[in-house]
């Protein structure tokens, strides 16, 4: 079943430069998509017209099938339990002077979702696998890690069907960032990602089907497997040549 | 010939509390040196009491010889001299290394003047322009003469950090200190600003300190390295035994989940 589709997507600011061109995109639940591109390529943009926080200038953004409709608010309240988000800061994505299961509640809350609230959030925590404690804490007493934890209980706690993760693990050290993966693999048993990255590495460690983009085009998509072995475009395979790898030892 | 660089037992404290303890490391001419460490690790710090810049309240320990000359408790105006000479730095953002204000032929330009100066030298104008064409050149940076007139926002984050990089070197130092000099930068332009800085250390026989906290950037960049875990040294040797065959428990899961993200696209090469 088709998530969320791109269809002829392009899009610019004004009328000026063109961001994305063209863009066919087909996110299904169960298949984890890594989106890989560097500075300029059009990723946040993407990430951006996924989340419906941006409209096309051209071509159609569609959720189980029916377009995004801003103006229809019950439309949009199942597309937001349904789509969630997880960004690349941990330090300024949640909000200082919130406790912990206030800042986790708070897509229950707005999108009047009618549960338990502290049987959610103390789900969410363990899904994490953060202390129940926490939830009476505030963000400045965790670390980044555990911070990237706190939004990411954030984006599971309405159960959505799809969890967009843009770069979030890009400000962690690599032991920290180690543990995101494994956590986000677990995630993926119920959930889709979609993980927006410059990092072709971690993308690679959990997605099934990749997307390369370039300059707001994208080069190529499919099976992460087929990429990585034989990549075709000439672009991908200057990144993969470029990405830096240990050296290897007899 | 001595080390460029030695440090004995450094340790830097801020109000009390130690930061750094008992770092100890040397570089000499054409040896590439790596300090890994994680955010806190004290691997920046280390750096910069290398080059007598801690920040106010820090104050360190031990002995930092630079050019064979103590750094810890000298004057400002003694270690000045040394910066430039015996060791240029560049950092992880060009940004804030360049002067928004001025165009980056003439911030190469005031380098090179200076150096004039304190050899006693007087160069004149066109001697320093085509200085700052060769340098930029050197670098690898397109189009000397039109980017030469580009202000810093203008330059692309690959551009500035070469632009930095052709300042570093308009000081003629023996030593370079990069700390993260590829982190904020793409990865297609990462591998060509490593890519220069490995030729320019080697053509100009300096010797290197890297800092950063990507393994394989360290592994390609250096020969050798050390490994700093909340301001202590846990391990160091040569590239290939400490990533090949790390000991410290601490390192063993570095490496570890370094492989991780580079077996899940090794099917590629």
């Amino acid at each position: 079943m088709s998530l969320v589709d791109l269809t002829a997507v392009s899009f610019a600011y004004g009328r000026g430069r063109t961001v994305l061109d063209g863009i066919d995109l087909r996110i299904e639940a169960g298949r984890n998509l890594g989106i890989v591109g560097e500075s300029g390529s059009g990723k946040t943009t993407m990430l951006r017209l996924l989340l419906g926080l941006a409209r096309p200038s051209s071509g159609q953004v569609s959720f189980r099938g029916a377009p995004l409709d801003p103006g229809d608010r019950s439309f949009m309240r199942g597309f937001r339990r349904a789509v969630q988000a997880v960004f690349q800061d941990p330090y300024s994505s949640l909000d200082p002077r919130q406790k912990i299961a206030d800042i986790i509640a708070e897509p229950l809350r707005s999108l009047k979702i009618a549960t338990d609230v502290e049987a959610a959030v103390t789900e969410a925590l363990a899904s994490v696998d953060l202390p129940l404690d926490a939830a009476s804490r505030y963000p400045h007493e965790f670390s980044g890690g555990q911070r990237q934890r706190i939004a990411i209980a954030r984006a599971i706690v309405s159960q959505p069907e799809l969890v967009l993760a843009d770069e979030v693990v890009s400000a962690l050290d690599l032991t920290t960032r180690i543990r995101i993966v494994e956590l986000l693999k677990a995630l993926s048993a119920k959930t889709t990602l979609v993980l927006v990255s410059h990092d072709i590495g971690f993308v690679a460690l959990l997605c099934q089907d990749l997307v390369i983009l370039e300059k707001g085009r994208i080069v190529e998509q499919g099976a992460a497997r087929d990429i990585l072995s034989a990549p075709q475009h000439p672009y991908t395979q200057r990144l993969l040549e470029s990405t830096p790898r240990l050296p290897e030892f007899a | 010939m001595g080390n460029l660089l030695t440090i004995e037992n450094m340790s830097i404290r801020h109000t009390g509390r130690l930061l750094v303890s008992g770092v100890s490391l040397s570089v000499t001419a054409g040896e590439r040196v790596g300090l890994i460490g994680e955010s806190g690790s004290g691997k920046s710090l280390t750096a910069l009491a290398a080059i007598g810049l801690l920040p106010e309240g820090m104050t360190a320990e031990g002995s930092v010889l630079l050019a064979d000359r103590q750094v810890i408790g000298a004057a400002d105006r003694d270690v000045v001299g040394l910066r430039g000479t015996a060791v240029a730095t560049i950092f992880q953002e060009p940004l804030t290394a360049l002067d928004p204000l001025m165009r980056i032929g003439d911030q190469i330009a005031e380098v090179l003047r200076r150096r004039a100066r304190r050899d006693g030298r007087s160069v004149s104008r066109a001697d320093v322009a085509t200085e700052v064409s060769a340098l930029m050149a050197r670098v690898a940076l397109p189009d000397p003469v039109r980017l030469a007139r580009a202000y810093p926002h203008e330059m692309s984050g690959g551009q500035r950090q070469r632009a930095a990089i052709a300042m570093a070197l308009a000081c003629r130092p023996s030593l370079l200190i990069a700390d993260e000099p590829t982190t904020a930068l793409d990865v297609t332009t990462q591998a060509e600003v490593l890519r220069l800085l490995e030729t320019l250390v080697r053509e100009e026989n300096m010797g290197l300190l890297f800092i950063s906290h990507d393994l394989p950037v360290v592994g390609t960049a250096v020969d050798r390295v050390l490994v700093l875990r909340a301001g202590e040294l846990v391990e160091e040797g040569p590239v290939a035994e400490v990533f090949g065959r790390p000991r410290h428990p601490y390192t063993v899961g570095l490496v570890e989940a370094a492989r991780a993200f580079d077996q899940a696209i090794g099917a590629a090469l």
